[in-house]
């Protein structure tokens, strides 16, 4: 079995999976279950400055969209940061690490946009022997409307300005929180590395309003007969996670930055993209909210039996595997030619696949009398969305036409030379191709 | 004395109200709404799905199904009711595992297709429980149609000339309408007076006079109705019973099925309702399982079901021969009556065994016999008290495929019409389709 120690900032844990800065981790009786599950490390939920803590409304907090089954796939919520005092968060967090050395345990901290209140609470965190802080710069709700959370993390300067100080007044590594709530996610990402920060995490949840009650006529959650935007995230938000780290990825100035990635971990094969985007480890909120700690048996030994599969020792050796082929839509091969193929003996013939083609697409895929669909192959773009309809997985597949064969299509013969849009005629810029 | 199994004879009470209770209960209970809802999220809104082309009514299942998943069952039961108005009743019996079930791609991709059936009678409880009758009539065409039975196909056909805005008259010659519904089906797979309840929710439409204890040929002529009304519609069933033509068959206790099973319809307590200690039913279909489920149901020891080809031959599907045998029906194959002995009342019933030749059936000669009290018949049912002047095919009223019969303004379907199977659905079906023909007839 693949040893899963991963190292992230030099801070070692038995396996990349760590629990993000949520509910889960808003008290050591949490973390504790979760460390017994198996977690790697845990984000401690984010402790504000010294005082009387936040208030949380008491009405529901989570809104959620579903699938099949009502199978959870969007989580939003409009909880704010611990609303339990700093005092008892810092005691628990310093009993937690004694009893687990061997995890990661990483303080969220999320304070006014004031070096004094930085100054304040770093040495505390530091005292109780935690492994790292994360800058809570995303948080979208509640807190941005106090200047704090994601109305920093939208202001690259205040990012800047604010890891500095976490530098400054903290000896050990410093993580970053992005919001996604930006236009460009590489602008927070530079200023985080600018101030110092050690590596920044991402995504953090998205603006949203998850649905509205149709009777009382306002957004859900509804408190009181109002909502608000939320938080949202889960594995719906995943795809968006995964281009924004591999943005960072490939970024000149931020490729060597070190990625903790955020946004719908349900299953090892998520962890796993988005580690072979460049993410160092992963941490997971909704899955665990939506199933309990035990998920994570799942992906311990998916990740793992995986990597044994591929012959991976480490999860180094796959870490960035896939930036490389991260690249602009202008770079691909307009010469790779593929058809898609429907396999006649796994097509139960629901004909979704030729509901798709012919009412949205090429209309490229034939339907015979006795119901059984075929593709045509003068008419296929290979555009997959007959591959994404279909309910059997692996049922119609995507063939690469070889160089030398006829795209019947097209009626010319494949090339097999890469051609991008750079040097396509039809591109009113195109270089002269060499 | 305490009832039991094995009292012997024919007698009632074998069993205590509250057992016979539970096991004439629903066959395929209501689902609540969480059920619903799981069943309803398998559908794959298949393209031109095969469920919809296997129901003879053409419902679209995709659609009702997806009304179903975003939360309005209301509107999915006017997507079947739109082509079935008897979609509650159908929901309950129709053999679905040889029709939309079976056509279901997720039959073909897990064995386990959508159910449909029991998606369909979801629905169609919401409207029937509101008491509201989504459809209304058309200004009136001032044109009068009369309806021979009312049955599944008389009732279909009634509906729909109603809502076009015609004025109906049914003319049934039992006491109560259904049909079969009311008097033909097995007790379990209509609880609590659904076929009723469906008929009188059926007329809520208004334009449709019921008149019963109204037989053609007794009360009723042909050549009257086409003189008093505009159209006629003949859906008067098979009302014939196929004879044994075995030694015996005068014996007491020796009984057709569906005389059995409308008494037990019709039954207010069904633990005053005699039954044999051991029972045999002759016969391969529906009837003959219904009969003999019930026998079960009500305390009979022995049932045992003498159907004369194999298996695969039944009329009855597997899932209906499964639910017999779950009971602790016997389904016995290749044998056929030879005669039935007793002194007076029947006793034993002797069979012999058959072998298929050529497609017709033979006797070997080798011959065995059962203990039976009762012998139910159910070897088919004819056609009976048709009028003369209609031309016959295969033994039932000519039609072609929109239900019109040999005599012009006179259509037919349902059971007593040519074509199609005899099933409940098929019969809608018919009754629809021949009711938009009289409409352009009438109306062209």
């Amino acid at each position: 079995m693949a040893d899963l120690t991963t190292e992230f900032l030099g801070i070692k844990s038995p396996n990349p999976f760590w629990l993000a800065s949520a509910p889960p981790t808003d008290k050591e009786y949490n973390v504790r279950r979760a460390f017994e599950a198996g977690w790697g490390g845990v984000v401690w939920k984010t402790l504000g400055s010294e005082g009387p803590p936040v208030v949380n409304v008491n009405g529901p907090r989570y809104g959620a969209i579903f699938g099949a089954d009502r199978r959870l796939l969007g989580l939003n919520n409009i909880e704010l940061i611990t609303d339990r005092s700093l005092e008892i968060n810092l005691e628990e967090i310093t009993r937690v690490k004694k009893d687990y050395p061997d995890r990661a345990v990483i303080v969220s901290i999320m304070v006014p946009c004031e070096e004094e209140a930085w100054k304040a609470i770093l040495p505390k965190v530091e005292a109780t022997g935690a492994d790292g802080i994360e800058l809570n710069f995303g948080c979208p709700h509640g807190m941005a409307e106090r200047g704090m959370g994601a109305a920093v993390g939208q202001v690259p300067e205040y990012i800047q300005m604010v890891t500095e100080w976490c530098k400054k007044y903290y000896s050990k590594p410093v993580i970053v929180k992005l919001t996604p709530n930006i236009t460009d996610v590489r602008f927070p990402a530079r200023a985080a590395k600018a101030g110092g920060g050690d590596a920044v995490s991402l995504i953090n949840t998205i603006n949203s309003i998850v649905s509205v009650d149709l009777d009382q006529m306002a957004p859900e959650p509804t408190v009181g007969g109002k909502g608000t935007h939320g938080g949202y995230c889960g594995p719906a938000v995943k795809p968006i996670a995964m281009n924004m780290v591999a943005e960072i990825s490939r970024c000149p100035e931020t490729h060597d930055l070190p990625i903790s990635a955020i946004g719908g971990v349900t299953t090892w094969k998520d962890a796993a993209e988005f580690m072979a985007l460049g993410a160092g480890n992963v941490q997971v909120c909704t899955a665990a909210m939506t199933y309990g700690f035990n998920v994570v048996k799942e992906m311990i030994s998916g990740l793992s039996n995986w990597m044994d599969e591929k012959g991976y020792t480490s999860t180094q050796d796959f870490i960035g595997m896939a930036v490389p082929n991260v690249t602009d839509w202008q770079y691909l091969d307009l010469n790779f030619i593929a058809k898609a193929k429907i396999n006649q003996e796994d097509c139960i013939s629901c004909g979704r696949c030729f509901a798709a083609c012919e009412d949205t697409s090429h209309q490229a895929i034939e339907m015979s009398a006795d119901r059984v669909f075929t593709v045509k192959d003068d008419e296929c773009v290979a555009c997959n969305l007959c591959v994404n309809v279909c309910p059997i997985e692996g049922c119609i597949t995507m063939e690469e036409v070889p160089a030398g064969q006829l795209d019947e299509r097209t009626g010319k013969v494949v090339s097999g030379e890469y051609a991008n849009w750079t040097t396509h005629p039809n591109n009113p810029s195109a270089t002269a191709a060499e | 004395m305490a009832s039991s199994h094995q009292a012997s004879g024919i007698h009632a009470g074998r069993l205590a109200a509250a057992e016979i209770a539970d096991n004439f209960g629903d066959l395929h209970p209501a689902y609540d709404p969480h059920e619903a809802a799981v069943a309803a999220d398998r559908c794959y809104f298949c393209y031109d799905a095969p469920c919809m082309t296997a129901c003879p009514t053409s419902i679209d299942i995709p659609q009702f199904i997806r009304e179903i998943q975003a939360g309005h069952p209301a509107s999915a039961a006017k997507t079947i009711l739109e082509q079935n108005i008897l979609g509650g009743m159908c929901a309950r019996v129709c053999p679905t595992e040889t029709l939309c079930e079976e056509a279901c791609v997720r039959e073909a991709a897990e064995g386990k297709p959508v159910e449909i059936g029991r998606l369909q009678r979801y629905a169609t409880d919401v409207i029937m429980e509101k008491a509201s009758h989504p459809f209304s009539r058309a200004a009136s065409t001032g044109k009068r149609v009369a309806v021979v039975g009312a049955g599944p196909a008389g009732l279909s056909a009634a509906h729909r000339l109603a809502m076009l805005g015609h004025d109906v008259v049914i003319y049934d010659a039992k006491a109560k309408a259904g049909g079969l519904n009311e008097f033909g089906i097995a007790a379990y797979k209509s609880t609590e007076d659904f076929a009723a309840r469906e008929v009188d929710w059926l007329l809520q439409i208004g334009g449709i006079t019921v008149e019963y204890g109204k037989k053609l040929g007794t009360d009723l002529t042909l050549e009257a109705l086409k003189g008093d009304f505009d159209a006629v519609f003949l859906s008067i069933g098979l009302a014939g019973v196929n004879a044994l033509r075995a030694e015996g068959e005068d014996l007491s206790g020796v009984r057709d099925a569906v005389d059995f099973i409308e008494e037990l319809r019709q039954a207010e307590d069904l633990t005053k309702l005699p039954v044999g200690r051991n029972v045999v039913v002759i016969g391969g279909g529906m009837t003959a399982v219904d009969a003999a489920v019930q026998s079960k149901l009500l305390g009979a020891e022995n049932v045992t079901i003498a159907y004369r080809r194999d298996r695969d031959a039944m009329g009855a599907s597997r899932f209906e021969q499964d639910l017999a045998a779950s009971k602790g029906v016997t389904l016995m194959f290749n044998v056929m009556p030879k005669a039935i002995h007793g002194s007076g009342a029947a006793a034993e019933i002797e069979l012999e065994y058959t072998e298929i030749e050529d497609g017709r059936v033979r006797g070997t000669g080798e011959t065995t016999r059962l203990a039976a009290e009762q012998v139910y018949k159910a070897i088919g049912q004819s056609l009976e008290g048709q009028p003369d002047a209609v031309e016959l095919e295969g033994g039932k009223i000519m039609v072609d495929a929109t239900g019109r019969t040999s005599v012009a303004l006179v259509w037919a379907g349902g059971d007593c019409a040519s074509g199609g199977e005899d099933l409940t659905v098929t019969a809608v079906a018919e009754g629809r389709d021949a009711a938009m023909d009289i409409h352009s007839s009438l109306m062209g």
